[in-house]
């Protein structure tokens, strides 16, 4: 799950990490009220959208008087602001963050997630901050200082100024302040159950103070039922509208830019399937896992999310039953099928426990199905069905 | 032969009491699976609706069964510390199905594990199966055919599609595993890889990948300088855009690391005969036994 900046500022600020001032506003007025409370001459209205690249992208301007941050704001709300993570149709912009402005003289990137191979937390800085890491990780990787977190001992002070030298925080006040703020980002991260907490840029001010200016903070999905707080803080917004719908039925879902609509179970299956698709040179319409235990219920509610998308022209259901039994998955197909009027060819192949009832259910009923013995078979069809 | 279990595993079940270790504990003893006992903190004395008797502590179980492998149904707020309690109790496998636990606590689970005596298989993994010997998971039994050919891969039903092909062609398997779908898991792709290379009466495997992480690659390594045994390999989420979860939660492609294209070429020059196809997992297997005079050894 992720949040937006002045969220996860909020968060941060909680375990005592220092970040500029700010007020988020949902209206051009709001904004303006903002900036006054601030004070001072200089202010940032940053545009609040879950994607990165906001600056690039106009979403992030920086206003000398409080006209200019009332003509900022009107430009930036409600705009669809399109930067390399939105995709090209952009995404509107519905909240403002007006922060006060700040006095920059180093920019600095600092980021913590779990290091899969090590199966630890690493932390990740760079003088590069600003940047694309991504890119500074590929092209410059030794610009990029690693510290990993024995999970039986926590992160120590040592490591704190470990990463504070190396990003060149020599002087005593820097040096303090870099500690604190590392041992507050770790502190929210395990307390929040973080999966990936990003501060870039951290900056030094002309002042030498240490600042966290941006804050992207995601979150283990696995682990909101213990928090309550930061599951309030979700916006739906966010997302896409048939991936909301589809996790109300506990189905995984994700949109992709095919026709060929896809039924699956179990995830690795879902993508095997998608595979399959395109090796027969045809292109899905989304991801789809109806997991280990869907009920008729279940497979309707994915047969309405994926014919809500126009783009699909076929639809494909590919079951290896385990626990789940063909018959029941039959069932659920059969009953989609009259309640939604298909109108767009329908490939299935059944597999695994009580396929042979399923199957003779799908033939029996006298709907217009067409039934695949294999995965290549069934990906094939509903290739050939989209071409027809 | 075989890994990880077989005819001699003592099996305790912790949740058994739950719906889902209630359930899967039926389907293990209908298998021939030597359920000894199960777990379930407050219900200790009684026994369950298979007859199975119940303990408070893992400890107990132990003691009282000679329990040598535990499978953990137990709801994911709960199950690390099942886990944690199965580790403290020197068992020595670990196979726990429970989908959703949160990274933090496996973080934790992982860093006991270094020091103690056991293996976790999974969590968010389908079990551990030898088939005609013993079923530890969710899988379906009956698709599996007693033989010679290794299975190994991160998903559950991907497993039975791999399952399903080779028994299809009447090549029966050793022991099939499913090491789960998680960002942390106990046991690796390299463990498994390994097991199945030392293993007598393997005479091969499949290795299913998924994108995200960089474990087939370690497994692809070993297999380059240590493998000899023919080896078919798929890659599932070619198609999958990056940045996006594709229902594991360890399934993500990010920062252009983990992506299927980087694996299979990994795969391919380990000289692992890598499909695109996943519907041609057990045909190519097949062929390659034949190549190398195995056919018939493996024929279940």
């Amino acid at each position: 799950m992720k949040v937006h900046e002045y969220q996860g500022k909020e968060i941060l600020r909680k375990f005592g990490v220092t970040t500029p001032d700010g007020r988020v506003a949902f209206s051009v007025d709001e904004a303006v009220a903002a900036a006054e409370e601030l004070g001072g001459s200089i202010w940032v209205v940053k545009a609040q959208i879950h994607a990165g690249g906001r600056g690039k992208g106009g979403g992030v301007k920086l206003a000398r008087s409080i006209d200019e941050v009332r003509e900022h704001a009107e430009a930036i709300l409600g705009m669809q602001l399109i930067t390399h993570q939105t995709g090209a149709e952009g995404q509107k912009v519905r909240r403002l963050y007006i922060e006060e402005g700040c006095d920059i003289a180093r920019e600095l990137y600092v980021g913590m997630l779990l290091d899969r191979a090590v199966g630890q937390l690493v932390v990740m800085a760079s003088t590069e901050g600003g940047m694309d890491i991504e890119k500074v990780a590929e092209e410059t990787p030794e610009l990029i200082h690693k510290v990993w977190i024995d999970p039986a001992i926590g992160f120590q002070d040592f490591q704190a100024r470990q990463i504070a030298f190396a990003l060149g925080l020599k002087e005593k006040k820097q040096l303090r302040s870099a500690v604190k703020f590392l041992r507050g980002l770790y502190n929210a991260y395990i307390n929040y159950d973080c999966s990936l907490a990003e501060i870039n840029p951290l900056v030094v001010t002309g002042g030498g103070d240490v600042l966290c200016l941006d804050a992207k903070l995601n979150f283990d999905d696995n682990a909101m039922y213990r928090h309550k707080d930061v599951q309030a803080m979700r916006d739906l917004d966010e997302e896409d509208p048939s991936e909301v719908e589809a996790g109300k039925y506990g189905l995984s879902f994700i949109k992709l830019d095919g026709n060929i609509g896809c039924l699956v179970n179990g995830a690795g299956l879902a993508m095997a399937t998608m595979d399959t698709i395109k090796l027969f040179g045809g292109e899905p319409a989304n991801f789809l896992d109806v997991g280990g235990g869907a009920t008729a219920e279940k497979v309707a509610a994915a047969f309405g999310i994926i014919t809500s998308d126009p783009a699909v022209k076929a639809i494909f259901v590919n079951i290896f039953g385990g626990i789940m039994k063909c018959d029941v998955i039959a069932e659920g197909v059969i009953t989609a099928v009259k309640t939604t009027g298909l109108q767009v060819p329908l490939v299935v192949r059944l597999e695994g426990t009580n396929v042979d009832r399923g199957k003779a259910m799908l033939a029996e009923s006298g709907l217009n199905i067409i039934a695949a013995n294999t995965m290549a078979d069934g990906a094939k069809a509903a290739v050939a069905a989209v071409g027809a | 032969m075989s890994i990880l279990v077989n005819k001699d595993t003592r099996l305790l079940v912790q949740g058994i009491t739950g719906k889902h270790g209630g359930f899967h504990t039926g389907t293990a003893i209908a298998y021939g699976t030597n359920v000894v006992g199960g777990v379930t903190p407050g219900k200790g004395g009684q026994t369950s609706s298979h007859g199975v008797p119940i303990f408070d502590t893992v400890r107990e179980a132990v003691a009282a069964t000679g329990a040598n492998a535990t499978s953990i149904y137990v709801p994911p707020p709960f199950a690390a510390d099942a886990i944690l309690e199965a580790i403290e109790a020197e068992i020595p496998v670990i196979i726990t199905i429970t989908e959703g636990i949160p990274v933090k606590d496996m973080l934790a689970v992982r860093r006991a594990l270094q020091d103690s005596n056991s293996r976790l298989v999974g969590p968010n993994c389908p079990g551990v199966i030898t088939p005609g010997e013993c079923k530890i998971g969710i899988m379906p039994g009956h698709i599996h055919k007693p033989g010679k050919i290794g299975v190994l891969s991160r998903s559950g039903t991907l497993t039975y599609e791999a399952v399903g092909q080779l028994s299809a062609l009447d090549i029966g398997q050793s022991t099939c595993v499913g090491i789960g779908g998680d960002p942390i898991i106990g046991t690796s792709f390299l463990d498994v890889i390994k097991l199945f290379a030392e293993d007598d009466d393997t005479l091969g495997f499949i290795m299913i990948g998924e994108i995200g992480g960089s474990a087939e690659e370690e497994g692809a390594a070993y297999i380059a300088e240590h493998v000899t045994k023919p080896v078919v390999g798929f890659i599932a989420g070619q198609t999958a855009p990056p940045g996006r979860r594709m229902g594991h939660a360890g399934a993500i492609v990010s920062g252009g690391q983990g992506t299927a294209s980087s694996k299979m070429e990994a795969m391919s020059a380990a000289g692992i005969a890598v499909v695109n196809s996943p519907s041609d997992m057990g045909i190519t297997m097949k062929n390659l036994l034949a190549e190398r005079g195995l056919l018939e050894a493996a024929l279940a």
